[in-house]
Protein backbone atom coordinates (compact mmCIF):
# COMPACT_ATOMS: atom_id res chain seq x y z
CA UNK A 1 0.00 0.00 0.00
CA UNK A 2 1.03 3.52 -0.50
CA UNK A 3 0.25 6.69 1.27
CA UNK A 4 0.88 9.94 -0.48
CA UNK A 5 0.19 13.42 0.73
CA UNK A 6 -1.61 15.53 -1.79
CA UNK A 7 -3.97 18.44 -1.54
CA UNK A 8 -6.68 17.09 -3.79
CA UNK A 9 -8.00 13.68 -2.98
CA UNK A 10 -8.33 11.58 -6.10
CA UNK A 11 -9.20 8.45 -4.16
CA UNK A 12 -12.41 9.48 -2.50
CA UNK A 13 -13.99 12.74 -3.60
CA UNK A 14 -14.41 12.33 -7.39
CA UNK A 15 -17.02 9.67 -6.87
CA UNK A 16 -19.22 12.31 -5.35
CA UNK A 17 -18.21 15.42 -7.25
CA UNK A 18 -18.42 13.91 -10.73
CA UNK A 19 -21.83 12.46 -10.20
CA UNK A 20 -23.50 15.72 -11.20
CA UNK A 21 -22.10 15.74 -14.73
CA UNK A 22 -22.35 12.01 -15.08
CA UNK A 23 -24.42 11.02 -18.13
CA UNK A 24 -26.94 8.28 -17.65
CA UNK A 25 -25.71 4.94 -18.84
CA UNK A 26 -27.75 3.74 -21.79
CA UNK A 27 -29.06 0.18 -22.28
CA UNK A 28 -26.11 -1.90 -23.48
CA UNK A 29 -23.59 0.15 -21.50
CA UNK A 30 -25.54 -0.44 -18.33
CA UNK A 31 -25.35 -4.16 -18.88
CA UNK A 32 -21.62 -3.96 -19.52
CA UNK A 33 -21.12 -1.92 -16.36
CA UNK A 34 -23.08 -4.50 -14.43
CA UNK A 35 -21.03 -7.31 -15.95
CA UNK A 36 -17.75 -5.56 -15.14
CA UNK A 37 -18.76 -4.91 -11.55
CA UNK A 38 -20.00 -8.45 -10.96
CA UNK A 39 -16.65 -10.18 -10.22
CA UNK A 40 -15.78 -7.83 -7.37
CA UNK A 41 -19.32 -7.80 -6.04
CA UNK A 42 -19.25 -11.61 -6.05
CA UNK A 43 -15.89 -11.70 -4.22
CA UNK A 44 -17.20 -9.20 -1.68
CA UNK A 45 -20.37 -11.16 -0.95
CA UNK A 46 -18.81 -14.63 -0.95
CA UNK A 47 -15.56 -13.85 0.84
CA UNK A 48 -16.17 -10.73 2.92
CA UNK A 49 -19.82 -10.33 3.87
CA UNK A 50 -20.51 -14.02 4.32
CA UNK A 51 -17.44 -14.73 6.52
CA UNK A 52 -18.01 -11.53 8.52
CA UNK A 53 -21.65 -12.46 9.09
CA UNK A 54 -20.77 -16.05 9.85
CA UNK A 55 -18.04 -14.95 12.23
CA UNK A 56 -20.39 -12.61 14.08
CA UNK A 57 -22.92 -15.42 14.34
CA UNK A 58 -20.26 -17.85 15.61
CA UNK A 59 -19.20 -15.33 18.21
CA UNK A 60 -22.71 -14.39 19.32
CA UNK A 61 -23.13 -17.05 22.00
CA UNK A 62 -22.87 -15.44 25.48
CA UNK A 63 -21.65 -18.78 26.88
CA UNK A 64 -18.42 -18.43 24.85
CA UNK A 65 -17.75 -15.08 26.49
CA UNK A 66 -18.33 -16.49 29.97
CA UNK A 67 -15.88 -19.26 29.14
CA UNK A 68 -13.46 -16.71 27.72
CA UNK A 69 -13.55 -14.44 30.77
CA UNK A 70 -12.96 -17.44 32.99
CA UNK A 71 -9.81 -18.33 31.06
CA UNK A 72 -6.74 -16.96 32.91
CA UNK A 73 -4.87 -16.58 29.59
CA UNK A 74 -7.42 -14.08 28.28
CA UNK A 75 -6.62 -11.08 30.56
CA UNK A 76 -2.92 -11.49 29.90
CA UNK A 77 -3.60 -11.66 26.15
CA UNK A 78 -5.53 -8.37 26.38
CA UNK A 79 -2.68 -6.71 28.28
CA UNK A 80 -0.13 -8.13 25.83
CA UNK A 81 -2.14 -6.89 22.87
CA UNK A 82 -2.32 -3.38 24.31
CA UNK A 83 1.38 -3.30 25.16
CA UNK A 84 2.22 -4.69 21.74
CA UNK A 85 0.11 -2.08 19.96
CA UNK A 86 1.23 0.89 22.05
CA UNK A 87 4.93 0.11 22.20
CA UNK A 88 5.60 -1.57 18.86
CA UNK A 89 3.52 0.78 16.71
CA UNK A 90 4.61 4.03 18.34
CA UNK A 91 8.26 3.18 18.76
CA UNK A 92 8.39 1.98 15.16
CA UNK A 93 6.70 5.08 13.75
CA UNK A 94 8.80 7.55 15.76
CA UNK A 95 11.96 5.80 14.61
CA UNK A 96 10.66 5.72 11.04
CA UNK A 97 9.89 9.44 11.12
CA UNK A 98 13.36 10.27 12.40
CA UNK A 99 15.11 7.88 10.01
CA UNK A 100 13.22 9.27 7.03
CA UNK A 101 15.04 12.54 7.80
CA UNK A 102 18.36 10.73 7.64
CA UNK A 103 17.52 9.29 4.22
CA UNK A 104 16.64 12.76 2.90
CA UNK A 105 20.38 13.47 2.92
CA UNK A 106 21.95 13.50 -0.51
CA UNK A 107 24.75 11.31 -1.76
CA UNK A 108 25.54 7.83 -2.95
CA UNK A 109 26.16 6.51 0.57
CA UNK A 110 22.57 7.22 1.62
CA UNK A 111 21.21 5.48 -1.49
CA UNK A 112 23.31 2.40 -0.76
CA UNK A 113 22.36 2.43 2.90
CA UNK A 114 18.68 2.65 1.95
CA UNK A 115 19.01 -0.39 -0.34
CA UNK A 116 20.47 -2.36 2.55
CA UNK A 117 18.03 -0.93 5.08
CA UNK A 118 14.94 -2.14 3.18
CA UNK A 119 16.15 -5.77 3.25
CA UNK A 120 13.95 -6.79 6.23
CA UNK A 121 10.93 -5.70 4.24
CA UNK A 122 12.00 -7.45 1.03
CA UNK A 123 12.73 -10.75 2.80
CA UNK A 124 9.53 -12.73 3.55
CA UNK A 125 8.46 -12.55 7.18
CA UNK A 126 8.39 -16.23 8.15
CA UNK A 127 12.10 -16.96 7.50
CA UNK A 128 13.10 -13.80 9.35
CA UNK A 129 10.92 -14.56 12.36
CA UNK A 130 12.17 -18.14 12.50
CA UNK A 131 15.73 -16.84 12.34
CA UNK A 132 15.04 -14.35 15.15
CA UNK A 133 13.49 -17.16 17.22
CA UNK A 134 16.61 -19.30 16.90
CA UNK A 135 18.95 -16.32 17.26
CA UNK A 136 17.38 -15.60 20.67
CA UNK A 137 17.69 -19.17 21.94
CA UNK A 138 19.30 -18.74 25.34
CA UNK A 139 21.67 -21.68 24.97
CA UNK A 140 22.64 -21.84 21.32
CA UNK A 141 21.46 -18.55 19.85
CA UNK A 142 23.69 -16.05 18.09
CA UNK A 143 22.93 -13.22 20.53
CA UNK A 144 23.88 -15.08 23.69
CA UNK A 145 26.91 -16.57 21.93
CA UNK A 146 28.01 -13.03 21.12
CA UNK A 147 27.36 -11.91 24.71
CA UNK A 148 29.49 -14.80 25.94
CA UNK A 149 32.31 -13.95 23.53
CA UNK A 150 32.27 -10.28 24.50
CA UNK A 151 31.60 -10.36 28.22
CA UNK A 152 32.21 -13.97 29.29
CA UNK A 153 28.79 -14.07 30.88
CA UNK A 154 25.51 -15.85 30.19
CA UNK A 155 23.00 -13.73 28.31
CA UNK A 156 19.38 -13.37 29.45
CA UNK A 157 16.84 -16.14 28.70
CA UNK A 158 15.17 -14.11 25.94
CA UNK A 159 12.24 -16.39 25.18
CA UNK A 160 11.89 -18.09 28.57
CA UNK A 161 10.82 -14.99 30.44
CA UNK A 162 7.47 -13.43 29.59
CA UNK A 163 8.61 -9.79 29.64
CA UNK A 164 11.67 -10.52 27.56
CA UNK A 165 9.68 -12.74 25.20
CA UNK A 166 7.10 -10.02 24.56
CA UNK A 167 9.93 -7.53 24.06
CA UNK A 168 11.46 -9.92 21.55
CA UNK A 169 8.18 -10.06 19.62
CA UNK A 170 8.06 -6.26 19.61
CA UNK A 171 11.66 -6.15 18.43
CA UNK A 172 10.84 -8.55 15.57
CA UNK A 173 7.82 -6.47 14.55
CA UNK A 174 9.84 -3.26 14.51
CA UNK A 175 12.71 -4.91 12.64
CA UNK A 176 10.37 -6.22 9.95
CA UNK A 177 8.22 -3.13 9.40
CA UNK A 178 10.53 -0.17 10.14
CA UNK A 179 11.77 0.08 6.51
CA UNK A 180 8.26 0.18 5.09
CA UNK A 181 7.10 3.09 7.27
CA UNK A 182 10.40 4.90 6.81
CA UNK A 183 9.81 4.87 3.06
CA UNK A 184 6.25 6.13 3.53
CA UNK A 185 7.54 9.05 5.62
CA UNK A 186 10.38 9.60 3.17
CA UNK A 187 7.78 10.07 0.42
CA UNK A 188 5.86 12.41 2.74
CA UNK A 189 8.97 14.50 3.40
CA UNK A 190 9.80 14.69 -0.29
CA UNK A 191 6.38 16.25 -0.92
CA UNK A 192 7.28 19.22 1.32
CA UNK A 193 8.47 22.15 -0.83
CA UNK A 194 12.20 22.79 -0.38
CA UNK A 195 11.86 26.56 -0.29
CA UNK A 196 10.09 26.35 3.07
CA UNK A 197 13.30 24.99 4.55
CA UNK A 198 15.46 27.45 2.66
CA UNK A 199 13.42 30.37 3.96
CA UNK A 200 13.65 29.01 7.51
CA UNK A 201 17.38 28.57 7.16
CA UNK A 202 17.76 32.18 6.03
CA UNK A 203 15.85 33.20 9.15
CA UNK A 204 18.36 31.26 11.20
CA UNK A 205 16.08 28.44 12.34
CA UNK A 206 17.94 25.50 13.85
CA UNK A 207 17.51 21.90 12.68
CA UNK A 208 15.25 21.13 15.60
CA UNK A 209 13.04 24.16 15.14
CA UNK A 210 12.78 23.42 11.40
CA UNK A 211 11.55 19.94 12.31
CA UNK A 212 9.08 21.24 14.89
CA UNK A 213 7.74 24.14 12.83
CA UNK A 214 7.84 22.80 9.26
CA UNK A 215 8.26 19.04 8.98
CA UNK A 216 6.00 17.90 11.76
CA UNK A 217 2.98 20.16 11.14
CA UNK A 218 3.02 19.21 7.46
CA UNK A 219 3.39 15.51 8.18
CA UNK A 220 1.03 15.38 11.16
CA UNK A 221 -2.03 14.06 9.34
CA UNK A 222 0.04 11.50 7.42
CA UNK A 223 1.61 10.43 10.70
CA UNK A 224 -1.80 10.08 12.32
CA UNK A 225 -3.21 7.98 9.46
CA UNK A 226 -0.12 5.78 9.58
CA UNK A 227 -0.54 5.28 13.32
CA UNK A 228 -4.16 4.18 12.83
CA UNK A 229 -3.41 1.85 9.92
CA UNK A 230 -0.38 0.36 11.60
CA UNK A 231 -2.38 -0.23 14.79
CA UNK A 232 -5.14 -2.00 12.86
CA UNK A 233 -2.64 -4.22 11.08
CA UNK A 234 -0.67 -4.93 14.24
CA UNK A 235 -3.92 -5.93 15.93
CA UNK A 236 -4.29 -8.65 13.30
CA UNK A 237 -0.62 -9.61 13.36
CA UNK A 238 -0.31 -13.35 13.85
CA UNK A 239 3.08 -14.28 12.42
CA UNK A 240 5.50 -12.36 14.62
CA UNK A 241 3.99 -13.72 17.83
CA UNK A 242 3.49 -17.23 16.44
CA UNK A 243 7.05 -17.61 15.22
CA UNK A 244 9.14 -15.54 17.62
CA UNK A 245 7.70 -16.49 21.01
CA UNK A 246 5.01 -18.97 19.96
CA UNK A 247 2.81 -17.42 22.67
CA UNK A 248 5.13 -18.86 25.29
CA UNK A 249 6.57 -19.26 27.82
CA UNK A 250 3.48 -20.91 29.35
CA UNK A 251 1.01 -19.01 27.11
CA UNK A 252 2.15 -15.73 28.67
CA UNK A 253 2.79 -13.81 25.43
CA UNK A 254 -0.35 -14.57 23.46
CA UNK A 255 -2.13 -11.65 21.80
CA UNK A 256 -5.79 -11.76 20.78
CA UNK A 257 -5.02 -12.78 17.18
CA UNK A 258 -2.93 -15.80 18.20
CA UNK A 259 -5.13 -16.75 21.16
CA UNK A 260 -8.18 -16.74 18.87
CA UNK A 261 -6.52 -19.18 16.48
CA UNK A 262 -5.35 -21.32 19.39
CA UNK A 263 -8.81 -21.47 20.95
CA UNK A 264 -10.47 -22.23 17.62
CA UNK A 265 -8.08 -24.81 16.21
CA UNK A 266 -5.78 -26.19 18.91
CA UNK A 267 -8.58 -26.39 21.46
CA UNK A 268 -11.12 -27.13 18.72
CA UNK A 269 -13.63 -24.51 19.86
CA UNK A 270 -14.44 -22.12 16.95
CA UNK A 271 -17.07 -20.23 18.96
CA UNK A 272 -14.55 -19.53 21.73
CA UNK A 273 -11.94 -18.54 19.14
CA UNK A 274 -14.34 -16.14 17.47
CA UNK A 275 -15.31 -14.66 20.84
CA UNK A 276 -11.61 -14.06 21.52
CA UNK A 277 -11.14 -12.25 18.22
CA UNK A 278 -14.37 -10.27 18.57
CA UNK A 279 -13.31 -9.00 21.98
CA UNK A 280 -10.98 -6.72 20.00
CA UNK A 281 -13.95 -4.97 18.37
CA UNK A 282 -14.28 -2.23 21.04
CA UNK A 283 -10.78 -1.23 20.01
CA UNK A 284 -11.02 -1.94 16.28
CA UNK A 285 -14.26 -0.09 15.54
CA UNK A 286 -13.15 3.32 16.92
CA UNK A 287 -9.87 2.94 15.03
CA UNK A 288 -11.70 2.24 11.76
CA UNK A 289 -14.10 5.17 12.30
CA UNK A 290 -11.23 7.54 13.07
CA UNK A 291 -9.35 6.33 10.03
CA UNK A 292 -12.36 6.68 7.71
CA UNK A 293 -12.95 10.20 8.98
CA UNK A 294 -9.31 11.12 8.51
CA UNK A 295 -9.26 9.73 4.98
CA UNK A 296 -12.45 11.56 4.01
CA UNK A 297 -10.83 14.83 5.06
CA UNK A 298 -8.67 14.17 2.06
CA UNK A 299 -5.29 15.36 3.22
CA UNK A 300 -3.91 11.85 2.98
CA UNK A 301 -4.92 9.32 0.39
CA UNK A 302 -4.42 5.63 0.27
CA UNK B 1 35.35 30.86 17.40
CA UNK B 2 34.50 32.45 14.05
CA UNK B 3 31.20 31.72 12.33
CA UNK B 4 32.97 29.76 9.59
CA UNK B 5 34.81 27.42 11.90
CA UNK B 6 31.66 26.94 13.99
CA UNK B 7 29.76 25.91 10.86
CA UNK B 8 32.60 23.53 10.02
CA UNK B 9 32.55 22.04 13.50
CA UNK B 10 28.79 21.77 13.30
CA UNK B 11 29.01 19.91 10.01
CA UNK B 12 31.69 17.60 11.35
CA UNK B 13 29.46 16.78 14.31
CA UNK B 14 26.56 16.00 11.96
CA UNK B 15 28.80 13.82 9.79
CA UNK B 16 29.97 11.90 12.83
CA UNK B 17 26.37 11.47 13.93
CA UNK B 18 25.38 10.16 10.51
CA UNK B 19 28.29 7.73 10.56
CA UNK B 20 27.32 6.38 13.99
CA UNK B 21 23.63 6.02 13.07
CA UNK B 22 24.58 4.34 9.78
CA UNK B 23 26.73 1.82 11.63
CA UNK B 24 23.95 1.06 14.11
CA UNK B 25 21.44 0.67 11.27
CA UNK B 26 23.70 -1.73 9.39
CA UNK B 27 24.16 -3.97 12.42
CA UNK B 28 20.45 -3.76 13.30
CA UNK B 29 19.42 -4.76 9.77
CA UNK B 30 22.00 -7.46 9.22
CA UNK B 31 21.93 -9.48 12.47
CA UNK B 32 18.83 -11.69 11.86
CA UNK B 33 19.78 -12.15 8.21
CA UNK B 34 23.37 -12.95 9.11
CA UNK B 35 22.05 -15.52 11.55
CA UNK B 36 19.99 -17.10 8.76
CA UNK B 37 23.03 -17.41 6.48
CA UNK B 38 25.33 -18.50 9.31
CA UNK B 39 23.08 -21.37 10.38
CA UNK B 40 22.41 -22.45 6.79
CA UNK B 41 26.15 -22.90 6.26
CA UNK B 42 26.61 -25.05 9.36
CA UNK B 43 26.97 -28.78 9.43
CA UNK B 44 24.22 -30.64 11.24
CA UNK B 45 26.38 -31.22 14.31
CA UNK B 46 27.63 -27.62 14.44
CA UNK B 47 24.16 -26.17 14.91
CA UNK B 48 24.61 -26.51 18.64
CA UNK B 49 27.84 -24.60 18.84
CA UNK B 50 28.63 -21.45 20.72
CA UNK B 51 30.34 -19.68 17.86
CA UNK B 52 29.45 -16.25 16.53
CA UNK B 53 31.32 -16.66 13.27
CA UNK B 54 31.18 -19.97 11.41
CA UNK B 55 34.15 -22.18 12.17
CA UNK B 56 33.55 -24.41 9.18
CA UNK B 57 31.26 -23.57 6.31
CA UNK B 58 29.54 -26.10 4.14
CA UNK B 59 26.85 -26.04 1.48
CA UNK B 60 25.53 -29.42 2.63
CA UNK B 61 22.27 -27.94 3.93
CA UNK B 62 21.59 -26.32 0.57
CA UNK B 63 22.34 -29.60 -1.20
CA UNK B 64 19.93 -31.35 1.14
CA UNK B 65 17.20 -28.84 0.39
CA UNK B 66 18.00 -28.98 -3.31
CA UNK B 67 17.82 -32.78 -3.49
CA UNK B 68 14.95 -32.97 -0.98
CA UNK B 69 16.97 -35.54 0.96
CA UNK B 70 15.50 -34.85 4.39
CA UNK B 71 12.03 -35.94 5.39
CA UNK B 72 10.71 -32.46 6.17
CA UNK B 73 12.03 -31.27 2.82
CA UNK B 74 10.78 -34.27 0.88
CA UNK B 75 8.43 -32.13 -1.21
CA UNK B 76 10.30 -28.83 -1.08
CA UNK B 77 10.16 -28.15 -4.83
CA UNK B 78 6.53 -29.22 -4.94
CA UNK B 79 5.85 -26.62 -2.23
CA UNK B 80 7.76 -24.02 -4.24
CA UNK B 81 5.63 -24.90 -7.27
CA UNK B 82 2.43 -24.56 -5.21
CA UNK B 83 3.61 -21.20 -3.89
CA UNK B 84 4.31 -20.07 -7.46
CA UNK B 85 1.00 -21.38 -8.75
CA UNK B 86 -0.93 -19.61 -5.99
CA UNK B 87 1.10 -16.41 -6.36
CA UNK B 88 0.71 -16.16 -10.13
CA UNK B 89 -3.01 -16.95 -10.00
CA UNK B 90 -3.60 -14.41 -7.22
CA UNK B 91 -1.69 -11.75 -9.18
CA UNK B 92 -3.68 -12.46 -12.35
CA UNK B 93 -7.09 -12.50 -10.65
CA UNK B 94 -6.30 -9.39 -8.60
CA UNK B 95 -5.35 -7.52 -11.77
CA UNK B 96 -8.42 -8.75 -13.66
CA UNK B 97 -10.95 -8.00 -10.91
CA UNK B 98 -9.21 -4.80 -9.82
CA UNK B 99 -9.06 -3.25 -13.29
CA UNK B 100 -12.62 -4.24 -14.18
CA UNK B 101 -13.89 -2.69 -10.94
CA UNK B 102 -11.89 0.52 -11.19
CA UNK B 103 -12.92 0.84 -14.84
CA UNK B 104 -16.59 0.54 -13.88
CA UNK B 105 -16.27 3.02 -11.03
CA UNK B 106 -14.29 5.77 -12.70
CA UNK B 107 -14.69 5.31 -16.47
CA UNK B 108 -18.21 3.92 -16.84
CA UNK B 109 -19.32 6.05 -13.93
CA UNK B 110 -22.06 3.81 -12.67
CA UNK B 111 -24.19 5.40 -9.98
CA UNK B 112 -23.46 2.67 -7.48
CA UNK B 113 -19.70 3.21 -7.77
CA UNK B 114 -19.49 4.59 -4.24
CA UNK B 115 -20.80 1.27 -2.91
CA UNK B 116 -17.96 -0.61 -4.57
CA UNK B 117 -15.46 1.92 -3.23
CA UNK B 118 -16.81 1.63 0.29
CA UNK B 119 -16.88 -2.16 0.09
CA UNK B 120 -13.21 -2.11 -0.85
CA UNK B 121 -12.38 0.35 1.93
CA UNK B 122 -14.21 -1.79 4.49
CA UNK B 123 -12.37 -4.93 3.38
CA UNK B 124 -9.08 -3.08 3.55
CA UNK B 125 -9.65 -2.29 7.22
CA UNK B 126 -10.46 -5.80 8.42
CA UNK B 127 -7.38 -7.39 9.98
CA UNK B 128 -6.86 -10.43 7.75
CA UNK B 129 -6.33 -12.93 10.56
CA UNK B 130 -9.65 -12.02 12.22
CA UNK B 131 -11.60 -13.81 9.50
CA UNK B 132 -9.56 -17.01 9.60
CA UNK B 133 -12.03 -18.91 11.79
CA UNK B 134 -15.19 -18.31 9.70
CA UNK B 135 -13.18 -18.80 6.50
CA UNK B 136 -12.14 -22.24 7.63
CA UNK B 137 -15.75 -23.42 7.99
CA UNK B 138 -16.93 -21.59 4.89
CA UNK B 139 -14.29 -23.15 2.66
CA UNK B 140 -15.53 -26.51 3.89
CA UNK B 141 -19.05 -25.55 2.81
CA UNK B 142 -17.78 -24.41 -0.58
CA UNK B 143 -16.12 -27.83 -0.94
CA UNK B 144 -12.65 -26.29 -1.05
CA UNK B 145 -11.05 -28.18 1.85
CA UNK B 146 -7.32 -28.71 1.24
CA UNK B 147 -7.63 -26.98 -2.11
CA UNK B 148 -5.22 -24.20 -3.20
CA UNK B 149 -8.23 -22.42 -4.71
CA UNK B 150 -9.41 -21.62 -1.16
CA UNK B 151 -6.15 -19.83 -0.39
CA UNK B 152 -6.28 -18.08 -3.76
CA UNK B 153 -9.81 -16.84 -3.01
CA UNK B 154 -8.76 -15.42 0.37
CA UNK B 155 -5.68 -13.69 -0.96
CA UNK B 156 -7.51 -12.19 -3.94
CA UNK B 157 -10.14 -10.90 -1.52
CA UNK B 158 -7.56 -9.10 0.57
CA UNK B 159 -5.40 -7.89 -2.34
CA UNK B 160 -8.16 -6.40 -4.55
CA UNK B 161 -9.18 -3.42 -2.36
CA UNK B 162 -5.70 -1.95 -2.51
CA UNK B 163 -5.55 -2.70 -6.23
CA UNK B 164 -8.80 -0.80 -6.75
CA UNK B 165 -7.51 2.28 -4.86
CA UNK B 166 -4.30 2.38 -6.84
CA UNK B 167 -6.01 1.79 -10.20
CA UNK B 168 -8.53 4.55 -9.49
CA UNK B 169 -5.78 6.92 -8.51
CA UNK B 170 -3.59 6.06 -11.47
CA UNK B 171 -6.51 6.00 -13.90
CA UNK B 172 -7.38 9.57 -12.95
CA UNK B 173 -4.37 10.65 -15.02
CA UNK B 174 -5.79 9.09 -18.21
CA UNK B 175 -7.89 11.77 -19.95
CA UNK B 176 -11.60 10.98 -20.24
CA UNK B 177 -11.55 12.55 -23.73
CA UNK B 178 -9.88 9.37 -24.98
CA UNK B 179 -12.88 7.27 -23.95
CA UNK B 180 -15.31 9.78 -25.36
CA UNK B 181 -13.53 9.94 -28.69
CA UNK B 182 -13.52 6.14 -28.92
CA UNK B 183 -17.16 6.08 -27.95
CA UNK B 184 -18.07 8.51 -30.74
CA UNK B 185 -16.21 6.19 -33.12
CA UNK B 186 -18.55 3.44 -31.96
CA UNK B 187 -16.27 1.51 -29.59
CA UNK B 188 -18.05 -0.68 -27.04
CA UNK B 189 -17.06 -0.66 -23.33
CA UNK B 190 -15.00 -3.88 -23.63
CA UNK B 191 -13.12 -2.40 -26.58
CA UNK B 192 -12.36 0.74 -24.61
CA UNK B 193 -11.30 -1.39 -21.65
CA UNK B 194 -8.91 -3.62 -23.61
CA UNK B 195 -7.62 -1.18 -26.24
CA UNK B 196 -7.37 2.08 -24.29
CA UNK B 197 -7.65 1.58 -20.53
CA UNK B 198 -5.46 -1.50 -19.98
CA UNK B 199 -2.49 -0.43 -22.16
CA UNK B 200 -2.36 2.98 -20.49
CA UNK B 201 -2.54 1.36 -17.07
CA UNK B 202 0.54 -0.82 -17.69
CA UNK B 203 2.81 0.71 -14.99
CA UNK B 204 0.11 0.34 -12.34
CA UNK B 205 -0.50 -3.24 -13.48
CA UNK B 206 3.16 -4.10 -12.94
CA UNK B 207 3.15 -2.55 -9.48
CA UNK B 208 -0.07 -4.23 -8.34
CA UNK B 209 0.85 -7.55 -9.92
CA UNK B 210 4.06 -7.51 -7.91
CA UNK B 211 2.17 -6.49 -4.77
CA UNK B 212 -0.34 -9.33 -5.11
CA UNK B 213 2.37 -11.88 -5.93
CA UNK B 214 4.42 -10.90 -2.88
CA UNK B 215 1.36 -10.79 -0.63
CA UNK B 216 0.45 -14.37 -1.47
CA UNK B 217 4.04 -15.61 -1.51
CA UNK B 218 4.51 -14.35 2.06
CA UNK B 219 1.13 -15.39 3.42
CA UNK B 220 1.22 -18.04 6.13
CA UNK B 221 -1.90 -18.27 8.31
CA UNK B 222 -4.52 -19.07 5.66
CA UNK B 223 -2.27 -21.49 3.79
CA UNK B 224 -1.58 -23.21 7.12
CA UNK B 225 -5.26 -23.51 8.03
CA UNK B 226 -6.78 -24.24 4.63
CA UNK B 227 -4.20 -26.64 3.17
CA UNK B 228 -3.35 -29.88 4.89
CA UNK B 229 -1.91 -32.55 2.60
CA UNK B 230 1.84 -32.53 1.99
CA UNK B 231 1.36 -32.16 -1.73
CA UNK B 232 -0.76 -29.01 -1.39
CA UNK B 233 1.02 -26.90 1.23
CA UNK B 234 3.08 -23.82 0.42
CA UNK B 235 6.69 -23.23 1.47
CA UNK B 236 6.00 -21.09 4.58
CA UNK B 237 3.71 -23.82 5.91
CA UNK B 238 6.42 -26.37 5.21
CA UNK B 239 8.95 -24.23 7.08
CA UNK B 240 6.55 -23.89 9.99
CA UNK B 241 6.36 -27.67 10.26
CA UNK B 242 10.05 -27.81 11.19
CA UNK B 243 9.24 -26.08 14.46
CA UNK B 244 6.90 -28.87 15.52
CA UNK B 245 9.43 -31.64 15.04
CA UNK B 246 11.58 -32.86 17.88
CA UNK B 247 14.73 -32.82 15.85
CA UNK B 248 16.34 -29.47 15.31
CA UNK B 249 17.63 -29.39 11.74
CA UNK B 250 18.08 -25.63 11.89
CA UNK B 251 20.64 -25.65 9.07
CA UNK B 252 18.19 -27.34 6.67
CA UNK B 253 15.40 -25.02 7.77
CA UNK B 254 17.51 -21.92 7.17
CA UNK B 255 18.83 -23.15 3.82
CA UNK B 256 15.27 -23.84 2.62
CA UNK B 257 14.17 -20.46 4.01
CA UNK B 258 16.89 -18.68 2.05
CA UNK B 259 15.94 -20.41 -1.21
CA UNK B 260 12.34 -19.44 -0.56
CA UNK B 261 13.29 -15.81 0.18
CA UNK B 262 15.30 -15.33 -3.01
CA UNK B 263 12.49 -14.99 -5.63
CA UNK B 264 10.60 -12.22 -3.80
CA UNK B 265 13.86 -10.40 -3.12
CA UNK B 266 14.79 -10.58 -6.80
CA UNK B 267 11.32 -9.37 -7.80
CA UNK B 268 11.38 -6.67 -5.17
CA UNK B 269 14.75 -5.24 -6.12
CA UNK B 270 13.91 -5.43 -9.85
CA UNK B 271 10.65 -3.52 -9.51
CA UNK B 272 11.79 -1.36 -6.61
CA UNK B 273 11.63 1.89 -8.59
CA UNK B 274 8.15 1.18 -9.90
CA UNK B 275 6.98 0.19 -6.45
CA UNK B 276 8.57 3.15 -4.68
CA UNK B 277 7.52 5.82 -7.14
CA UNK B 278 4.58 6.67 -4.93
CA UNK B 279 2.47 4.15 -6.76
CA UNK B 280 2.60 1.25 -4.35
CA UNK B 281 4.52 0.04 -1.39
CA UNK B 282 3.64 -3.61 -1.78
CA UNK B 283 3.38 -6.60 0.50
CA UNK B 284 2.10 -4.93 3.62
CA UNK B 285 -0.30 -7.46 4.92
CA UNK B 286 2.28 -10.22 4.56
Amino acid sequence: MALTTTIDNAALTPVVSRRTRRPRLAGADRLWALAFATPYAAVFFAFVLYPVGYGLWLGSDPASYLQLFADPVFPSAIVNTLIYLLVAVNLKLVLALLLSGLFMRKGRWMKTLLLLFILPWAVPGIPSFISIHWMLNSQWGLINNAIWELFQTDGPPWLDNSTLALSSVIYAHIWKWLPFWTIIFLAGRMAIPRDLYEAAEVDGASRISRFIHITFPLMASLYFVCTLLSTIWALGDFNSVRFVSGGGPALSTHVLATLGIRNAFELGNPALGMATVLSALPLLIPLVILLMRQLKKGEVEL
Amino acid sequence: MSAGSRARADRRLVDAGVAVISAVLIVWTIVPLYNMVRVSLQDKDDVFSSSVFPTTSTLKAFQTAFHESYWLLANFWGQMATSFYIGITVAFLTLAIGTLTSFTISRMRIRQGWMLTNAALLTYMIPMSFLAIPFYSIMGKYGLTDNPLAVIAVEVTFATPYAIFIFKQYGASIPHELDEAARIDGASPPQIFFRIYLPLMAPALVAIGTYALLLSWNEYLYAFLLLSSDSNITVPVGLGKFLNSDEAPWNYLMAAAIIYALPPMAIYYTFRRKMNSGLTMGGVKG
